[in-house]
């Protein structure tokens, strides 16, 4: 799903975020990405969502070298990946529904089938009765819940997560992970940056961690070609 | 045809999503009343100032072709030519297609007029004879272009026998045309500096609207939203603010045309005049409010462009 091809990334200023980056992450994997404050993890997640693109190496998307795809183009990578932020980005000015709706209103679907699929996200992070509420009013747990429900409302191949329980107790925190395991078992390839080891170890998912800006260990499983 | 089914299903939800940006971009300018008030009521005296000095100058073009015919030629005949002889050239001007009417001021009748007019009418008392001439007041077929057709009607009228003298002011009726000229070309160019001021309006508001909205733009391009997505809203907020504006220069124009009308009716009525006001006609105000609309648009477009360009996430 995600194939990194010796990946640096130098911000202008001369800073180092990646320094020769190789893995692959296979189709319907869930893994984490570790690693301290500064390590690079969301530089690499920013790569695959196009935030941000390599100084140098190649990174393929579902087969798709993104190096190849102009910034016009971006959009419709973007429509592949979900994407979950440690505050959330929710927008204040609109009840908890339309929120979840953003990513199928931009991509033109029907009224019914926003309605269906909305309720539907909403139900599997268990906040269907709060479809009314401005998210303002909800707690913290449950503003991350609304974020989930609008990364996963348009069934991406990819979720991409960053630092999504930084903010939340550890209960609520492995609520939220069992949520992206939960995903990855009907076929969802997972990416979560977290420096919370011992959630880590609990989940019990292979995971990846970069110090300096270079994998330190790679907790992946061997490919049949032998790379990971 | 499943496949033509659901293109058309796209296309009836991509029109579906426009009438949707359209009405909920007049719905956001509804909820700031007072700030919407500000922006269009600033558009509308943009608007309305050329659209009043058009119409002004409409009007004057309008009254200056009633006054035609003052560009009149007065045939001065020889004091011994008779009645006969000057009605008989009369009969034979009249057919000449430059002319549209003759008037036929005999010797008494130029008496009279000039006793009540000149104020000297006792000073003739000692005139044995009447030393005035008999006089045809020759009515010109004139439109603007053709000032010059009239003075070569002039010379013309000079060579005719028993004409003594020929004269005509084309002066100021040239002068008037000129004068009418320039005050044209200066609406355009005022018009044109106006219009520029609206696009500077207009772009100046979006540019406030899309800093305001920056996180939604932030959060938009995230989750796959294209360019052309992100800019429908602020494109209709542009359209909407030309609109109204429009409608409110429309309403103020018409205002000041009733607060003037009955100042300038009794004027007219003064001078004699069946003048009549004026207005800009529906075609013209439809054209006001297609032009004030436009120019929202292209002031939000430039804007929005600029500045969606500079807001990527981070």
């Amino acid at each position: 799903m995600i194939h990194f091809d010796n990946i640096c990334k130098r911000y202008p200023g001369g800073h180092d975020a990646l320094n020769r980056i190789n893995l692959r992450l296979p189709k319907g994997q869930m893994a984490f990405l570790t690693g301290h404050s500064g390590a690079g993890k969301s530089t690499l997640l920013k790569l695959i969502a196009m935030i941000e693109r390599p100084t140098r190496g190649q990174i393929f998307l579902d087969g798709v070298n993104l190096n190849n795809i102009s910034n016009k183009k971006i959009p419709y990578i973007r429509r592949n990946i979900g994407i979950i932020f440690q505050n959330h980005h929710l927008l204040y000015d609109r009840p908890v529904f339309d929120n979840v709706a953003m990513p199928l209103i931009i991509q033109g679907y029907r009224r019914q089938d926003i309605h269906k699929r909305v309720r539907a996200a909403l139900n599997q992070v268990g906040l269907l009765s709060k479809e009314k509420k401005d998210p303002i009013t909800l707690s913290g747990g449950e503003q991350q819940r609304v974020g989930i429900a609008r990364a996963i409302v348009h069934k991406p191949l990819l979720l991409l997560a960053d630092e999504p329980t930084g903010n939340l107790d550890p209960e609520l925190s492995l609520e939220i992970m069992k949520l992206f395991a939960r995903f990855n078992q009907v076929g969802t390839t997972v990416l979560i940056a977290s420096h919370d080891l011992d959630l880590i170890k609990h989940i019990g998912f292979p995971s990846i961690s970069l110090h300096g800006g270079q994998v330190e260990h790679n907790g992946l499983p061997f490919t049949f070609d032998g790379n990971r | 045809m499943p496949n033509s089914s659901r293109r058309k299903g796209q296309l009836r939800s991509y029109f579906s999503h426009h009438l949707r940006v359209c009405l909920a971009s007049l719905g956001r300018l509804y909820a700031q009343p007072a700030a919407t008030l500000m922006t269009t009521a600033v558009i509308s005296i943009a608007l309305a100032l050329p659209v009043g000095l058009y119409i002004a100058l409409d009007n004057v073009a309008q009254l200056s072709s009633d006054w035609d015919g003052s560009s009149e030629i007065s045939l001065f005949l020889h004091t011994d030519v008779n009645d006969k002889d000057a009605r008989r050239l009369m009969q034979r001007l009249q057919r000449h297609k430059l002319i549209k009417k003759i008037d036929f001021i005999d010797k008494e009748q130029g008496l009279k007029q000039f006793k009540e007019t000149s104020g000297f009418g006792d000073a003739l008392k000692y005139l044995d004879t009447n030393p005035l001439p008999t006089v045809l007041v020759v009515h010109p077929r004139i439109t603007e272009q053709q000032v010059d057709t009239t003075s070569r009607l002039v010379k013309e009228l000079r060579k005719e026998k028993f004409v003594e003298l020929a004269q005509l002011d084309v002066q100021w009726v040239k002068r008037l045309y000129t004068l009418l000229e320039i005050a044209n070309r200066s609406v355009w160019v005022i018009s044109t500096m106006l219009a520029f001021a609206v696009l500077l309006i207009v772009g100046n508001t979006i540019r406030l609207d899309v800093q305001t909205r920056r996180e939604e733009i932030e959060v938009s391009k995230l989750i796959g939203a294209s360019d052309a997505f992100i800019r429908r809203p602020f494109l209709y907020t542009g359209l909407w603010y030309g609109v109204i504006g429009g409608l409110l220069a429309t309403i103020i124009t018409l205002t000041s045309l009733l607060l003037m009308e009955s100042p300038i009716l009794k004027l007219a009525l003064l001078y004699h005049s069946d003048f009549r006001l004026a207005g800009l006609g529906i075609t013209k105000t439809l054209l006001l409010i297609l032009i004030s609309g436009a120019l929202g648009l292209i002031g939000s477009w430039i804007t929005v462009g600029r500045h969606l360009k500079n807001i990527e996430p981070s």
